[in-house]
Formats: structure tokens, C-alpha cells, sequence
């Protein structure tokens, strides 16, 4: 076919034939690139195992939605607008990309591709990307290079800036966008100065734009400006493939399997060891990840897969209140580490050196109240809890401890409460005066049976302010018609933040003591109004009868009409609904307690900035209660000022750690009089009818 | 080094609402749990830390019944070598010398550098440590907060004294010291380190192995008596706030401002 320019296969540099340097070119960057990539997987296979291959059709789902249906990227939505753009036009040029390399080796490939239907159409299609895709990149290098948000910067504890990094691979991107711009503006130029018949630009790309501008020049300089683009486009391309795993921009490989290779069942806490049953775990040598090789090798493809984004630690509260954690670096100094001892050249470090120490601190790790923001947020689908979990695990094997978790922890190995209260105190609650007379509750055992089980948990059964939670809870079963009794002696801490501080062996032989006590019962159902108990009876207990929330029963007893309630005490207050971390995001019920809210007649209530999936923890419960964190403020004090804002006078909240935290946040803010928080099943018994 | 660390087992005072009985002979022991003396657990921290700077071994050693080999487990699980429990019949009811004189007696058994006990128990007289050192005629330092091994022959003591100033000692080995809370950070020791220790052997010593003649041990060694056991009569002047935490807190906020406590 007679073309207007010399193609590069047919091109000579220097009397060389071009294609020898496309040639060159393609095969050292693949080489590179692969060697790269096998050195990168090497410390995957001499990972703990991770067992992710189940669920075929959900993950490959779950692939297309996170991965390349980008679908948490708008919960930013600047930044998430300029990476779909970006994204999208990579997509679609990765195609033209791959085509444009084996155009400097066969004169004949472009031509055939271009000359279809299709290719006319992905011609259109792919100088619209490149112009989309380089405008993109030039607001983002204004957004890193001059605005900088805030989230992207790096604090001097964790290493130096990564502006420039990131500034680095938007100008690669950029300048391939402009090579390809080039090289096929300077052919249409030329064969438009020809006479020929040229491919149709698409007015308002910079292709046509630049075609505009080339038409002016000779053909001489055409000729070059196409070779020349050529090349510095295959030779960026390559290059950029190599630099990608580098660094941050290794997402754009290890997103897909990352976000096939997801965790599907939220709530739960990776077992010690996959693959050791619970009976077996006394026989392991070693608890929990102590030095590095001890992660998943899907924990370590999270840190290859971590872009850097900062949205984690940004809805980190620990990080809101000046916690020495941010989730975002844990991912960032781990990944230093792989790069680190395990390098490109050479072999890998055999100085495996305990993690915590070295890159953690016991502080860091310990300050996370597992509240699930990071996770929630993460658009790649990094899990964090879990890695907590398992550094835990390592410190509560090696005796790293702090002094204020020892006790609350001994207590509980001994009287099956945090509190060392005496075992068979655990059901005063229900003997206080005024209501013992007229509520009867029920201990189930040799003599009740009951068709279902209070479960209260230690807070609600031993604190004199949570008791309150569990008469309301009482009242409210009771004029819904259930039938139903406690535990008592028998009901031990549910253990839920045992497990998730690391102690596994204590929370086993809290499970197992639980699980004795329910099966003995012969319940057919559990409620609680806890939702640490509630997450841990359904994520962590196997084989016990359904466990519900009291907010689903009364939701959907309020349905069958056998709840019914009065309008509102007070009018003037207006009520805003925090969501507890262990029923909303980690067990997803975020409706059920506003349903109850709303059929109260008459009520007013707001929706705070940050709820839902994006709530904000009031400061963890269970053992988290215990812990002496260092913190510039209180989580409970920033969630009060969000209710103020959000224009609240009552926060209803439907976890005795959230009432606890948040009542004292609204003393230590000085907000006595102007604010008040009430439990949901509280705020129904006032208006019971 | 080779230290010997005496421990002892306590009602554990912060999981144990402690009540007297009715004879006034004793504390309800009923729904009473037990655990390792506070200050005991450091000193054992300390030679396990001790150890693993100088090497050597520890050895943890208490009187009691059956029933406190628990604690030696514990303690074993926490990081010491080995554990010894002086136990029998004739040593029930024995005052501090007479504890003291079975630990001396398991001491002259074993080639001890160092000997820690804790400063006191929750439920002793603190006394035992002094008294063991006597017997031994072993130099000796209470309240230690700080120890730093010079060599073989000598180690440094530091002991916390009356405003938060801090007392230098030089002590030659070997020697027995009283430790006190603060001196580190006693590490956790869970249900897995505990488990593990279960089938480690735990020697036990009875009056005959230890060469001790029954009247020099129990109630018929001791020197002192016990008369009573009670909760004292309020004094004049003395309240007993009572109520819900919340009443308590509320009374005793009325109370302070009256009296001008605070503002």
C-alpha cells in the first residue's frame, strides 16, 4: 500500500534497519518485564498458605466490579473521575499500544488492523482516549504538583514524599499519549500535503490538533518526527511496563487477581494457620505473623497492590485522632520491606528480623479498634483486619502485652468477664427493684427451657449503665411475645475482641464454653443487643442456632404489628443514628435500626456526614475499653462534634461500647444538656404502647 | 547465673470481691480465684531478662499445696527453666520464718547466685525475703528497682527511696533481693504458653527431702499466732459511702466540695 511516510519496519537509523531496534526493544522489555515479575512472586510461594479459589463465578464478579468496573473509585469523586478517565483510556490504548509495537516489526500489521471497519472505529475511539487520558494527566499533575490534598502526604515517622513518583509516571503516561498523538498526526500530515486519502480524525483530539499544526512542515521533518515518536513511544511503553512493579503503579497488574482473590466473608477473622482445624492449633510452633514470611501470600499481594491513594487512613479514626497507626502504611512499609529484602539483583536477605520492632511498633499495631473504614474504603480491596489480627496473634504468643490489656485478659481466662466479676453475679441485673417484680426473666437450664436466648454479653450484664440496655431489652422482647431467657452464670464473654487482640486460645475456650451452654439450652434462636456478641456468635461460632440483632427483631416484629409505638416524647429533638462498626459494616445492617427510628410517629432525624459504610468508630469496644492509647483526642469526641454539625440533639446508637464511649465523649466535650445518646432499644421501650 | 525466683499463690485481689468468714479465722475461699503475687511476677520478669543478657538458668520455687503448682506453670510458661514445689502436710500454717527456713533448706540443695523475691504479697507480711537472707546469711537489698550484673562476682542494685530519688547499691554474689512492681514489664503469658508447659516435670519437696524436722515447720515452728481476723469498726470520723457507682461518685464530688476539696 503506498503511504505517505516511511512506517518504522521499514525505516533505517544509522543504516541499521529499524525493525532491529523494534525487535531489540520488545524483546529486552519483555525479558526485563519478566524477570521483574518472577523475582516480585518469588516471596509469594514461601508464604503461609491462603486457600482463595472457591466461588469462581462471585470472585470473577467481584473482579469486574472493583477491578474494572472501578466501582469505589467515585466515593472520591475528583480524583476518582480523573483515574476512570485514565483508567478507561489505558484500556482501550492497550490495545493500540500492543499493535504499535509489532508495527515496528511488520509493515504490513498496521495497515491490515487499520484498514477494517473496526479499526477505523477504534481509530476514532483510541485519539479520543489519548486526549481524555492526557488531559487527565495534566489536572492530576496540577492536583499532586500544587494543590497536594492532604491525604497523599506522607508524615516524616513513615519515609519521604511520594509526589514525585507520582508526578514521574503521569509525565510516562503523558508522554506516550503525545508520541502516539505525534506519530499518526505526522503520517496524516504528510498524506494529507500528498494528496492521499487519510484516515478521518475526530475533531477536538490532540491528534487532530497536532495533525494541524505538522501541516506546515516538510516532509523530511514529518518523516523524522514519525520515526522518532515511534521509537520514544516503544521505548517508554517498555520502560514503563518494567517500572510498574516498582512501586505503586504495580496496581495496575495486581489489581485483577487482588480483587478476584478478595475476602468474601466480612465479619470473620482468618483462622491462625488455613488449613489447621481449632483442635490442632496447641501442636503449631508459632502464633500469628512475627517476622515477614509469616504473612498470606495474598496479605503480601496486598502490599504490591496498594496505589498509595491514602482514602484508608483518611477514614481511619485512629488516624483522625493521632493514633501511631495508618493503615495505608502498613501496607507502604511492608512493601518497602519486600523491595528491600528481597532485591531485583542478588539473593534475598536470609536476616529475618522480627516485624514488630523494626517496622511497627507495638503501639501501631495495637491502636487499630478493627472498625473496618480502611477496608470499606479500599478500592482494591486490601484487607487490614486480618494482618492486624495476625501481628497480634505474633505479640500475644512472644508475651508483648501491654500491662493495661494483661489484667482485663487474665479476668477473663478466669471469671469469663473482663472485669473479674464473680460468674454468678452475671444476672444481677435482672434483680434490680422495680423491675425484678414485674419482669421474671428466665435463666435457662435444668428447670426453664425458653424458645430463645438474651444473649447480653459482659458489658450489658456487669456495667450499672448497660444493665439499662438489657431491662429495655427485656421489656421490649416481652411485649413483642417472645419467649425467651438468659444464660446467667453460664454465659461467658463472647470473646469477639479476644480473638481480634490476638489471644485465639482464650477466645476458643470462651466459644467452647458458649457453645456448651447454648446447645445444653435448647434455644432455637439468639438475640443481643450487642453487636460485638452478635458479630461473634455469627462469624466466629459454628453450629449454634441463628443469632439476630434486637434491631432486626423489633424492625420486623414493628412490621408484623406487634410492636406499636407512640409519637414522639419530644418533638424539638432531633435524632441522628451512629452506626456500630459490628452491625454495619462488618455484618451490613445499616436499615433495620433506622426502620425502628422511623416508625416512631413524629420523629425528626439526620444523617451525620460520615454514616452508613462510612461511619466513624466511637472508639472500639471490648478490650479496646482497656487500652491506654496514645491519642491527641478522643474518636467519641470527633463523632459527637459530627452529630453536633450534623444538627443532633439525641445520637441513637445500638452498642453498649458506642453508648459507653459516646457518653463519655459528650461529658468531655462539655456537651452535657446539649446532647444525649440513648440505645435503640432504649429509645423503643420509652415508646412502647 | 543461676537465680532462684520465690514465688507465691494469692487470692487475686482485683477478680475477687475477699470477705472474711464467719470465725473469723480467715477470708471466704469459696468463689475466690487465685494467680501469681503481683510483685512476684516481676521478679520473675527480671530473671528471665537477667538470663537472657548474662545466660544461666531460672528456677522458680514456692510453698504450697497441690493446688500451686498452678502458678509455677505459669511462671515456667512466662520463661523460667525450671520450677520446684516445696510441699507437705507439716508446712500448712507456717508463719514467714517458717517459709523462710523451707526455701533455705531448698536453697542449700542448689548452687544459687541470686535469689529475688517479690517485695511483698497481697496477703503476706513481707517478710520472707529479709528473713530467708538472714537465715542464709546472704547479703541483701529490699524494694531493688533496677539491676544491673557486673560479673560473675558482683551486680548493681538500685532501690527507689523517698522522693523518687534513687539509691546506687553494690552487692557481692550471692545474694537475695526484694523486688518491687515498676522495675519492668512483666510479659503475658496466655493460655498457649501455659498449655505448653503442661507436661514439664515439677519436682516435689517434702520436709524429708529437705532434711527439716516437722516441729521446726507448721504451726508448731512458728513463733507468731494469729488472734483475729476481721474488718475493723469504722472509726469516728470514717464513712462508708453507699449506692451505685454513679451515687457514690456523686456523694463523694458533694462531700469534697463541702469540705473544700475542690471547687
Amino acid at each position: 500500500m503506498d503511504t505517505a511516510l516511511i512506517p518504522p519496519a521499514g525505516a533505517y537509523v544509522l543504516s541499521i534497519p529499524a525493525v532491529v531496534f523494534s525487535v531489540l526493544i520488545l524483546v529486552a522489555g519483555t525479558g526485563i518485564f519478566a524477570y521483574i515479575i518472577e523475582k516480585r512472586i518469588a516471596p509469594l510461594f514461601s508464604a503461609a498458605p491462603d486457600p482463595r479459589l472457591d466461588h469462581f463465578k462471585k470472585r470473577f464478579i467481584f473482579m469486574l466490579k472493583y477491578a474494572v468496573g472501578q466501582y469505589r473509585q467515585p466515593r472520591y469523586l475528583l480524583a476518582g473521575i480523573i483515574h476512570i478517565v485514565i483508567f478507561a483510556g489505558f484500556m482501550i490504548l492497550s490495545i493500540h499500544s500492543a499493535s504499535l509495537v509489532l508495527t515496528g516489526i511488520s509493515e504490513d500489521f498496521a495497515a491490515s488492523v487499520s484498514n477494517s471497519i473496526v479499526g477505523h472505529i477504534y481509530g476514532a475511539l483510541k485519539d479520543v482516549a489519548s486526549t481524555f487520558v492526557l488531559l487527565a494527566c495534566v489536572i492530576a499533575i496540577i492536583r499532586r504538583g500544587i494543590f497536594k490534598p492532604k491525604r497523599y502526604s506522607v508524615p516524616p515517622e513513615y519515609g519521604k514524599d511520594h509526589t514525585k513518583e507520582a508526578i514521574f509516571v503521569l509525565m510516562l503516561i503523558s508522554t506516550l499519549m503525545v508520541c502516539d498523538m505525534l506519530f499518526e498526526a505526522s503520517l496524516t500530515a504528510a498524506g494529507i500535503q500528498k494528496g492521499l486519502d487519510t484516515e478521518l480524525l475526530v475533531p477536538g483530539t490532540g491528534t487532530r490538533l497536532a495533525a494541524g499544526i505538522l501541516l506546515t512542515m516538510s516532509s523530511v521533518k514529518l518523516q523524522t518526527i514519525h520515526l522518532v515518536s515511534y521509537f520514544i513511544h516503544d521505548l517508554t511503553f517498555f520502560f514503563f511496563l518494567c517500572f510498574l512493579p516498582m512501586g505503586k503503579h504495580f496496581h495496575v497488574i495486581t489489581s485483577l487477581p487482588n480483587t478476584f482473590f478478595m475476602k468474601l466473608d466480612k465479619g470473620t477473622v482468618k483462622p491462625v494457620v488455613w488449613g489447621v482445624e481449632e483442635e490442632k492449633l496447641d501442636d503449631l510452633d508459632s502464633f500469628g505473623v512475627k517476622k515477614f514470611s509469616d504473612f498470606t501470600w495474598k496479605h503480601m499481594l496486598d502490599f504490591y497492590t496498594c496505589a498509595d491513594c491514602g482514602r484508608c487512613s483518611d477514614q481511619c479514626p485512629a488516624n483522625a485522632v493521632g493514633r501511631p497507626l495508618s493503615p495505608r502504611f502498613i501496607s507502604i512499609k511492608c512493601r518497602d520491606y519486600i523491595f528491600k529484602n528481597y532485591p531485583l539483583l542478588g539473593n534475598a536477605a536470609t536476616n529475618k528480623k522480627n516485624l514488630i520492632g523494626n517496622i511497627f511498633t507495638e503501639d501501631e499495631i495495637w491502636s487499630c479498634t478493627t472498625c473496618g473504614a480502611c477496608e470499606a474504603e479500599c478500592p482494591l480491596m486490601i484487607e487490614y483486619i486480618d494482618k492486624i489480627v495476625d501481628l497480634r496473634r505474633g505479640m500475644v504468643d512472644d508475651g508483648i502485652v501491654p500491662q493495661s490489656l494483661q489484667k482485663p485478659l487474665r479476668a477473663l481466662e478466669k471469671r469469663g468477664n473482663p472485669y473479674g466479676k464473680m460468674e454468678k453475679k452475671r444476672s444481677d441485673w435482672t434483680k434490680e427493684k422495680g423491675f425484678s417484680e414485674k419482669y421474671k426473666v428466665k435463666i435457662i437450664g435444668k428447670k426453664e427451657t425458653a424458645d430463645a436466648l438474651y444473649f447480653a454479653d459482659s458489658i450489658t450484664s456487669f456495667d450499672d449503665r448497660m444493665q439499662e440496655i438489657a431491662r429495655s431489652a427485656v421489656r421490649v422482647l416481652h411485649a413483642a411475645g417472645v419467649d425467651f431467657g438468659i444464660l446467667g452464670p453460664a454465659e461467658k464473654d463472647s470473646g469477639n475482641e479476644v480473638r481480634r487482640f490476638g489471644e485465639e486460645m482464650l477466645f476458643q475456650e470462651l466459644k467452647d464454653q458458649n457453645t456448651d451452654a447454648i446447645l445444653n439450652s435448647g434455644v432455637n434462636k439468639i438475640v443481643t443487643t450487642d453487636p460485638h456478641a452478635f458479630n461473634s456468635l455469627k462469624n466466629d461460632y459454628k453450629d449454634i442456632p441463628q443469632v439476630e440483632h434486637i434491631s432486626q427483631v423489633i424492625a420486623r416484629e414493628i412490621k408484623s404489628g406487634a410492636i406499636r409505638l407512640n409519637g414522639v416524647e419530644d418533638s424539638s429533638a432531633v435524632y441522628t443514628y451512629h452506626d456500630p462498626c459490628y452491625l454495619g459494616r462488618h455484618n451490613g445492617i445499616y436499615d433495620a435500626p433506622r426502620d425502628v427510628i422511623d416508625a416512631i410517629p413524629g420523629i425528626t432525624r439526620v444523617e451525620m456526614d460520615k454514616s452508613s459504610d462510612r461511619s466513624f468508630c466511637c472508639g472500639g469496644g471490648g478490650l479496646m475499653l482497656f487500652y491506654e492509647p496514645i491519642e491527641e483526642k478522643r474518636m467519641g469526641q470527633l463523632r459527637v462534634e459530627m452529630a453536633k454539625e450534623a444538627g443532633a440533639t439525641v445520637i441513637v446508637t445500638a452498642c453498649p461500647f458506642c453508648m459507653a464511649n459516646i457518653e463519655d465523649a459528650i461529658k468531655t466535650s462539655g456537651l452535657e444538656g446539649k446532647m444525649e445518646v440513648i440505645d435503640l432499644v432504649e429509645l423503643i421501650d420509652r415508646h412502647i404502647k | 547465673m543461676e537465680i532462684l525466683v520465690c514465688i507465691k499463690r494469692v487470692p487475686d485481689t482485683s477478680e475477687n470481691e475477699i470477705n472474711v468468714n464467719r470465725d473469723g479465722t480467715d477470708i471466704e475461699r469459696d468463689d475466690l480465684v487465685y494467680s501469681v503475687n503481683e510483685w512476684d511476677n516481676y521478679a520473675v520478669e527480671e530473671a528471665i531478662q537477667i538470663r537472657d543478657r548474662v545466660c544461666g538458668s531460672v528456677t522458680v520455687v514456692t510453698v504450697g499445696d497441690e493446688e500451686t503448682e498452678e502458678v509455677v506453670r505459669r511462671e515456667m510458661a512466662m520463661g523460667a527453666d525450671k520450677g520446684v514445689l516445696l510441699s507437705d502436710e507439716v508446712f500448712k500454717n507456717s508463719d514467714g520464718r517458717g517459709i523462710a527456713g523451707i526455701i533455705k533448706a531448698e536453697v542449700k540443695k542448689g548452687k544459687y547466685d541470686l535469689i529475688l523475691t517479690g517485695a511483698q504479697a497481697d496477703d503476706g507480711a513481707g517478710q520472707v525475703g529479709g528473713m530467708l537472707a538472714a537465715m542464709l546469711d546472704w547479703p541483701y537489698a529490699s524494694l531493688a528497682t533496677l539491676i544491673e550484673v557486673t560479673d560473675d562476682k558482683k551486680i548493681k542494685v538500685g532501690r527507689e527511696i523517698e522522693g523518687g530519688n534513687l539509691e546506687m547499691l553494690e552487692i557481692d554474689l550471692p545474694c537475695v533481693l526484694s523486688i518491687q512492681t515498676g522495675i519492668n514489664e512483666p510479659r503475658y503469658v496466655g493460655i498457649r504458653g501455659i498449655r505448653k508447659t503442661a507436661s514439664a516435670e515439677i519436682p516435689v519437696h517434702g520436709a524429708g527431702d529437705l532434711g527439716l524436722s516437722p516441729e521446726s515447720v507448721g504451726k508448731s515452728g512458728s513463733k507468731i499466732k494469729q488472734l483475729d481476723y476481721f474488718v475493723p469498726d469504722a472509726g469516728e470520723g470514717a464513712e462508708i459511702l453507699e449506692g451505685s457507682v454513679d451515687e457514690i461518685a456523686e456523694k463523694l464530688v458533694e462531700l469534697l466540695k463541702a469540705r473544700g476539696g475542690i471547687k
